[in-house]
């Protein structure tokens, strides 16, 4: 007895159809791993960066001593630039514990305070005239100290496995009952420099050397981006000098960064002899990395202005290269410049080039101009990523934060440019 | 001179240089005749010829000097000076620009003192003959360029093939890239294939390339075999590609076939956001998350795996990678043309069956392109592995433990002082023409197989 056709397909259906359900299923599943790696990692980031924006002050009562200072002629710009800041902070810490009286005790004791907190003084001592004077400031607290504050640091442990003692708690515990310790807005981290102390450092170093590091690179890529495209486009004959230059192109899209930055090393640093860790080579570099995606996304953009308007144009007596100035490339200026931002974002994200160029130097300084040595956003990130204490694991991915709203904010100008200027012809 | 006056200077005569020849041919115009040109192109005439060359020769000059000086001055040191290595040289040239600097704490100031003061007579006097040369050759060049300024003169069609040359040298540039690429690599690796046997590097199986400072110190050999790197970066690519390409494969299919318009508006853009993360929050991720978690993970199992094992470092990279997979085969397979989906359904296949035995197979080229291009991607990546994997060289494919990549021995052989001529630095050239040799076959293959693909359907 024949079957009928009908009958072998009913026999499969079923579980043709609980396939098709689950090759679906896997599909969506598919998705939301990815989505869900994504929560992870910015949940991870966010929830351990959040407590770098806050940091923990002291309130002290300063006495300007000018013997302690040891300034004994005010005239002498030397002695103020040498001067004792932080043997007031220590004076004025005997003062408020007068009870803390043996030498280890002491010493315990000073460093509630930053280390680096002598810096703050000499800063608020600029203003000169409050030389004798009392003052009251909010001063840094070590990180040991901000830790305790931000429950980094579990009390109930045993004193030999904790990283900060019972007597060192106890001098925490009184300040903050006293209103004298206090988690306030972490200025520091926007106003500063790197430092080794992770209450001192800061990322504006880093913040202003990706700035020029960025002008640099879109002074350079942008116009050079958009010329490229316009001859690609618009004048280049069909010819194997052409092909060359457009496999050219698709390739340097797909090298790895760190061999732009090896070509860095060997040819600007090398060869032209140009100082090391300095914004303008990280530009320049930064810039071959980024020409062919500014390049391929102007050639779109100048495609997609439909051929009348350059028939237009020519049929009313304009050269071609007026056609194309004039009326062609404003029209498609909005989407090249979508295409530069994204390169832009993409270049600010960009760490391993410059590694190789040498802006990955301890710098305190902040930079000042496209020669001064520097670091980038990303660098100091990774600089930072090196370090164990949990303070600098906490500014690492408050550094990752700053980064990400960089990244974000120029993504979504460029995603409103389109939506503004988009035009169907 | 700084820069800045420089600048100002050059707007300076730009303006004055265009608004002379416009000047030039309103006045020919009100004399009566009729000017080929418009006016604008009289004036960018005279920029062309009075400004262009004097840019060109300051930039050209201002490249080569450094490098000439130098060696003129490394060329006249005193005999006892002569014989040292390029290092040495190096040092001695720092000190002799710091002597000329004005700071004196040198071991060898009274040696090198008079050779110090010509390092600064050249270069007052490269300044000099830099800033000469451009003025003798702008004002010939703004003198024959006037001479020129005729009513019949084609100012317009000077004009537009200069700047048609300036669009083609712009374009060029990416050749130039490439070449500069090659040659720097290549150059470099050259130099290390004369200390080191290429056969020893491509074949060899230990790495360790410290070398020690002293001639007298143990194991001051250093040794280059460069398999365990590759076996290294194979092996996180390995475990990077297990990850994305059945998660972005599966992603794209589902995108492409079977999401609405709705989803697909909010969950693709989202996936592109994995694919904007700088790769340095990839390896920070990958370092203090996912590897110790991976640990704690094996610990809790009872196997042991390293804080610095290639799965962790292969993971991120891999979700690193989903987009990338993703984005190229949603093209692909959109690519495939409704009429063979419109087949197989009329033939009573379900969706899944469709996909399967027609559209993947129609895709497969395509695909395989997109896998290229992200296995290239993989090997080239940097900053994950540099955090999150390790710098010990073990020859294994065991992803729990410590494996190094290529490109972390190059961040790790060039990051902190370098002396160009030892063995140790200039192998992280070689390992760099490897890494672009290895990612420049794989892409040109993968854009070969997306093209002839693409041609296919068009």
């Amino acid at each position: 007895m024949s079957r009928s056709t009908i009958d072998i397909v009913n026999r499969n259906l079923a579980k043709r159809y609980a396939k098709e359900k689950r090759f679906r299923l896997f599909g969506l599943v598919s998705i939301l791993a990815g989505l869900a790696a994504l929560c992870f990692l910015m949940v991870t980031i966010v929830s351990t960066g959040w407590g770098a924006f806050t940091q923990s002050y002291i309130q002290l009562t300063l006495d300007l001593d000018p013997e302690v200072l040891s300034i004994s002629d005010p005239q002498d710009d030397d002695q103020w630039s040498y001067a004792n800041y932080t043997g007031v902070i220590k004076k004025s810490l005997r003062e408020r514990f007068p009870d803390v009286t043996s030498r280890r005790d002491k010493k315990r004791l000073y460093r509630i305070v930053s280390p680096g907190a002598g810096y703050q003084v000499n800063q608020l001592m600029q203003d000169r005239s409050l030389l004798g004077q009392t003052v009251t400031v909010w001063l840094p607290a070590d990180d040991d100290v901000d830790s305790v504050i931000k429950g980094h640091i579990d009390r109930s442990l045993p004193e030999n496995e904790r990283r900060v003692s019972d007597k060192k708690l106890s001098l925490i515990d009184e300040l903050v009952n006293s209103g004298q310790l206090k988690r306030k807005f972490n200025n520091i981290f926007f106003t500063a420099g790197d430092s080794s102390e992770p209450e001192q450092a800061g990322i504006k170093g880093a913040m202003l050397g990706s700035f020029f590091t960025l002008i640099v690179a879109l002074l350079l890529s942008f116009p050079i981006g958009v010329a490229a495209a316009i001859y690609l486009e618009e004048f280049a004959p069909k010819n194997a000098w052409t092909d060359f230059i457009e496999v050219n192109i698709n390739n340097l899209a797909a090298v790895p960064s760190i061999v732009f930055g090896l070509l860095g090393l060997a040819v600007f640093l090398n060869w032209f002899g140009l100082p090391r860790s300095v914004p303008l080579v990280g530009g320049i570099v930064l810039t071959l990395m980024t020409l062919p995606t500014i390049i391929i996304s102007s050639r779109v953009a100048l495609k997609s202005v439909p051929p009348s308007i350059r028939e237009a144009a020519l049929g009313l007596g304009a050269s071609k290269m007026q056609t194309i100035f004039d009326h062609v490339l404003p029209l498609a200026l909005p989407g090249m410049l979508t295409g530069g931002i994204i390169g832009m974002a993409q270049a600010l994200g960009e760490t391993a080039p410059l590694l190789m160029i040498g802006m990955v130097a301890f710098i305190v300084d902040i930079p000042g101009s496209f020669t001064d040595p520097a670091t980038v956003l990303p660098v100091q990130i990774f600089l930072w990523s090196d370090s164990p204490e949990r303070a600098f694991v906490e500014r690492t991915s408050g550094a990752i934060m700053v980064l990400l709203m960089f990244l974000i904010l120029m993504n979504s100008i460029a995603v409103l440019l389109r939506k503004r200027f988009e035009r169907r012809w | 001179m700084p820069f800045n006056t420089l600048l100002t200077i050059f707007i300076v005569v730009i303006a004055f240089a265009f608004f002379a020849g416009q000047r030039r041919a309103l006045k020919l115009k009100s004399d009566g005749s009729s000017l080929h040109s418009l006016p604008f192109y009289h004036g960018t005439w005279l920029i062309i010829v009075g400004v262009l060359p004097a840019i060109i020769i300051l930039l050209v000059w201002s490249l080569l000097d450094s490098s000439v000086i130098r060696s003129v001055v490394l060329s006249e040191l005193p005999a006892s000076l002569m014989s040292v290595s390029a290092a040495e040289k190096n040092l001695l040239f720092s000190e002799i620009a710091n002597l000329a600097d004005g700071q004196t704490a040198s071991p060898n100031a009274d040696v090198l003192a008079p050779i110090a003061d010509r390092y600064l007579l050249l270069q007052s006097m490269s300044g000099k003959l830099k800033l000469g040369l451009a003025l003798i050759v702008s004002v010939i060049g703004f003198g024959l360029g006037w001479l020129r300024l005729k009513p019949d003169f084609r100012a317009r069609n000077r004009f537009e093939s200069t700047v048609k040359i300036i669009l083609m040298s712009c374009a060029s540039l990416a050749i130039l890239t490439t070449v500069g690429i090659v040659f720097s690599v290549l150059f470099e690796a050259m130099r290390f294939f004369d200390s080191v046997s290429i056969l020893e590097f491509i074949f060899g199986t230990h790495w360790s390339p410290q070398i020690a400072i002293r001639e007298d110190q143990v194991g001051s050999s250093g040794a280059f075999g460069a398999v365990p790197l590759f076996v290294g970066t194979m092996l996180i690519s390995a475990v990077a590609m297990i990850v994305a390409v059945p998660i972005g494969l599966m992603s794209a299919i589902y995108l492409s076939e079977y999401a609405g318009p709705k989803f697909r508006a909010y969950a693709k853009p989202l996936l592109e956001i994995l694919a904007g993360v700088p790769t340095v929050v990839y390896g920070f991720f990958a370092a203090i998350t996912v590897a110790p978690m991976l640990r704690d993970f094996g610990e809790s199992i009872g196997m042991s795996v390293s804080s610095e094992s290639a799965l962790a470092a292969g993971l991120v990279m891999g979700v690193m990678i989903i987009p990338f997979v993703s984005s190229l085969s949603d093209d692909v397979i959109n690519a495939v043309p409704q009429s063979l989906r419109d087949g197989s359904f009329g033939l009573g296949a379900t969706h899944s069956e469709t996909i399967r035995r027609v559209i993947i197979p129609a895709a497969l080229p395509g695909i395989v392109g997109a896998i290229l291009l992200a296995v290239s991607r993989a090997i080239g990546e940097t900053m994950i592995v540099v955090m999150a994997a390790g710098l010990s060289a073990n020859l294994t494919i065991n992803p729990l433990e410590t494996v190094t990549t290529v490109t972390v021995q190059i961040v790790t052989l060039l990051v902190g002082d370098q002396e160009f001529d030892s063995p140790k630095t200039l192998a992280a050239f070689a390992l760099g023409l490897m890494l672009f040799v290895t990612t420049l076959c794989l892409n040109i293959v993968a854009l070969y197989v997306v093209r002839k693909y693409r041609e296919q359907y068009d």
